[in-house]
């Protein structure tokens, strides 16, 4: 099966600053893939090599088998791209813009229409159809620029950060629009420099900074790998614990690596031993009798992962 | 669910041939001009020197008895004198921005994400341009002509005035060319738009008349040499020939004279000069915008 999407030594200097440095990777199936690093890692840059907007400096990428170099029409045929904030003509209404793109991407007249409402549901504008999208606000156009990119319901969809520049409404539908995308028969690579954003919406996880790829591995692995047997825990209490408790009962018990107290009624134990030793923890806490409400994991396993991977060569 | 229905039915589309989407396109932006505030204010210019037009006509039709009585001088001088000014604030206006706006307004970054070859926005572009810019010079030449019909009653068309619109027409795809060189060579618009003024209203003309003075030979290498013809068509005799003629003029006697040499450029030169700037700007164009990046 020829992979979705292809990158051999992909390199990009701007002058003597290398923003992408030799970049190898390799995607194939239907799944949703994040493309996680800090601001300036590299991640539009990448994108932007993949869909001919700029030239590598050396390497090489495909999409779908075929060079963007040196066929950015074929290679583009089957892909829908968001890049940074592109603006459509504002003169065009949502039904005039994704008519264009259903024109120019060969989509038959006959099926046009059933297309464009069917996206614009999708992004949830309908009623936004026939006015100016000149006057809409940012996520609007947004909205408006993601419906472009699936009128004609490609197999790959490169997206760079469509949720950042929103608001936090805005960024919570976005994202919800992008998981509801997720199909059987569709890959999604999508950026993003929030971590929690890809742990919601992907499978899969590629972890870029500073022009160079980290790690490419699933969600699962790449917890699993990280954590190695460690896991994290936030406690809540009934009752606000002074932090002389904290240090004399929590700290000593078996397992606990590291206590953090968030609030006066909140812990965060960093605990080892796998499940056993969460079982055993667990026990000890309730035999403490301090008023243990709730337990959850918590989601700061990956984000240890990701700032002791991004932090590393400082 | 609405993507379990879509699962069953993917087809991959396939884009029509470039042809084919230059065509496309060129439709798309042609409505994109026709909607826009700028072709309203051009219309409303050409409308307003239309009426100046007339009103000199009207008011000074008996010191321009032989303006107004001969076909030939009435179209010799009024439409060889607007049309260049015509053709180049459809230029600007309709080419100056062109390739830079897209880059400037972030629209280009839109279309970038289609299967288009970059020389298929390119090409569209430059014929939804030149498609404009011909509506507007023939408002212009429908002013004129009716402003003809009135004085010069129903008496024939001088068959120069056919010509000389063939050459106003090559003329305006040389200008819009180079306009959209220009507009390719920067990201922000304004510079565009400066440019081709400055240039086309008089920077050639200047240089054309310093190359003439200073190095006395045949200004062939400036365009708005070759755009006289354009006037020229309705002198008698019209040199349809591959050089210019030449005619000095000396004032003054003895030590004290000065000798003006003026080139006058021949039809069949003027088109040839016309063509290799559109060929030129053409290229040059297209393969600016090709290694362009969309940054
Ligand atoms: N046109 C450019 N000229 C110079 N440097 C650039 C240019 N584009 C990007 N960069 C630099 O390359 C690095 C990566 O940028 P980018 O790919 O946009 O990062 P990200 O999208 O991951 O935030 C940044 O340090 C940025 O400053
Ligand atoms: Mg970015």
């Amino acid at each position: 099966m020829t992979p979705s999407l292809e990158a051999h030594g992909l390199t990009r200097r701007f002058g003597s600053f290398t923003a992408l440095n030799s970049l190898d990777l390799t995607i194939s199936g239907a799944k949703c893939v994040g493309f996680l690093g800090p601001n300036g890692a590299g991640k539009t840059t990448t994108l932007k090599l993949f869909t001919n907007m700029i030239y590598p400096s050396e390497g090489s990428c495909r999409i779908n088998g075929i060079d963007v170099r040196t066929d950015r029409k074929r290679a583009l045929a089957d892909a829908g791209v968001l890049i940074e904030s592109p603006e459509i003509y504002p003169s065009l209404t949502p039904n005039e813009a994704l008519e264009m793109v259903a024109d120019l991407r060969g989509v038959p007249a006959s099926e046009r229409r059933e297309r464009i409402r069917t996206v614009l549901a999708e992004v949830k504008m309908e009623q936004w159809a026939d006015q100016k999208v000149g006057r809409f606000s940012k996520g609007m156009k947004q909205r408006i620029n993601i419906a472009a990119t699936l009128v004609h319901d490609p197999e790959v969809l490169l997206l760079d950060e469509p949720s950042t520049g929103l608001d936090p409404r805005g960024m919570a539908e976005v994202r919800a629009i992008v998981r509801d995308l997720k199909q059987s028969r569709r890959l999604i690579f999508m950026s993003s420099h929030i971590l929690s954003e890809v742990v919601d919406v992907c499978d899969e996880v590629a972890l870029v900074d500073k022009g160079k790829l980290l790690f490419y591995d699933t969600l699962d692995n790449v917890t699993a790998k990280f954590a190695a047997g460690h896991g994290s825990v936030d406690v809540g209490l009934a009752r606000p614990m002074s932090p002389e408790d904290v240090a004399g009962k929590i700290a000593p018990l078996a397992g606990v690596e590291k206590v953090l107290q968030l609030d006066p009624k909140r812990l965060r134990l960093r605990f080892q031993g796998g499940l056993d030793g969460q079982e055993r923890l667990f026990d000890a806490l309730a035999a403490l009798r301090i008023g243990v409400i709730s337990v959850a994991e918590s989601e700061s396993a990956l984000e240890e992962v990701y700032l002791s991977q991004i932090s590393r060569g400082d | 669910m609405a993507t379990a229905t879509a699962d069953a039915v993917r087809v991959a589309r396939t884009p029509p041939g470039s042809l084919e989407q230059v065509a496309k396109l060129t439709r798309y932006q042609l409505r994109e001009f026709l909607r826009s505030r700028r072709f309203l204010a051009l219309t409303a210019i050409i409308v307003a020197i239309g009426a100046i037009l007339t009103t000199v006509v009207a008011y000074f039709r008996s010191d321009l008895t032989g303006l107004v009585t001969n076909n030939l001088a009435f179209y010799g001088s009024f439409w060889a004198g607007g049309a260049n000014l015509v053709i180049v604030l459809a230029a600007v206006f309709f080419g100056g921005d062109a390739i830079a706006g897209e880059f400037q307004n972030k629209t280009g970054y839109f279309l970038m994400g289609l299967p288009v070859r970059r020389s298929t926005v390119y090409v569209a572009k430059y014929i939804a341009a030149l498609l404009a810019s011909i509506a507007m010079l023939g408002l212009y030449l429908a002013i004129l002509l009716g402003n003809g019909a009135y004085y010069l009653h129903a008496s024939a068309l001088p068959w120069q005035l056919g010509v000389s619109l063939v050459l106003a027409l090559v003329y305006l795809g040389a200008v819009l060319g180079a306009t959209f060189l220009f507009s390719s060579l920067f990201k922000t618009s304004a510079y565009g738009f400066v440019l081709t003024a400055i240039l086309f209203l008089f920077g050639f003309t200047l240089i054309g008349d310093l190359v003439t003075g200073l190095v006395k030979i045949e200004p062939w290498m400036v365009i708005s040499y070759a755009e006289s013809t354009i006037g020229s068509m309705f002198a008698s005799p019209i040199n349809w020939g591959l050089t210019g003629s030449v005619s000095r003029m000396t004032i003054g006697m003895g030590r004290g004279a000065i000798t003006t040499t003026t080139y006058t450029s021949g039809i069949a030169e003027g088109v040839v000069i016309m063509f290799v700037y559109l060929v030129g700007t053409a290229a040059a164009g297209l393969a600016l915008f090709e290694s362009e990046e969309f940054t």
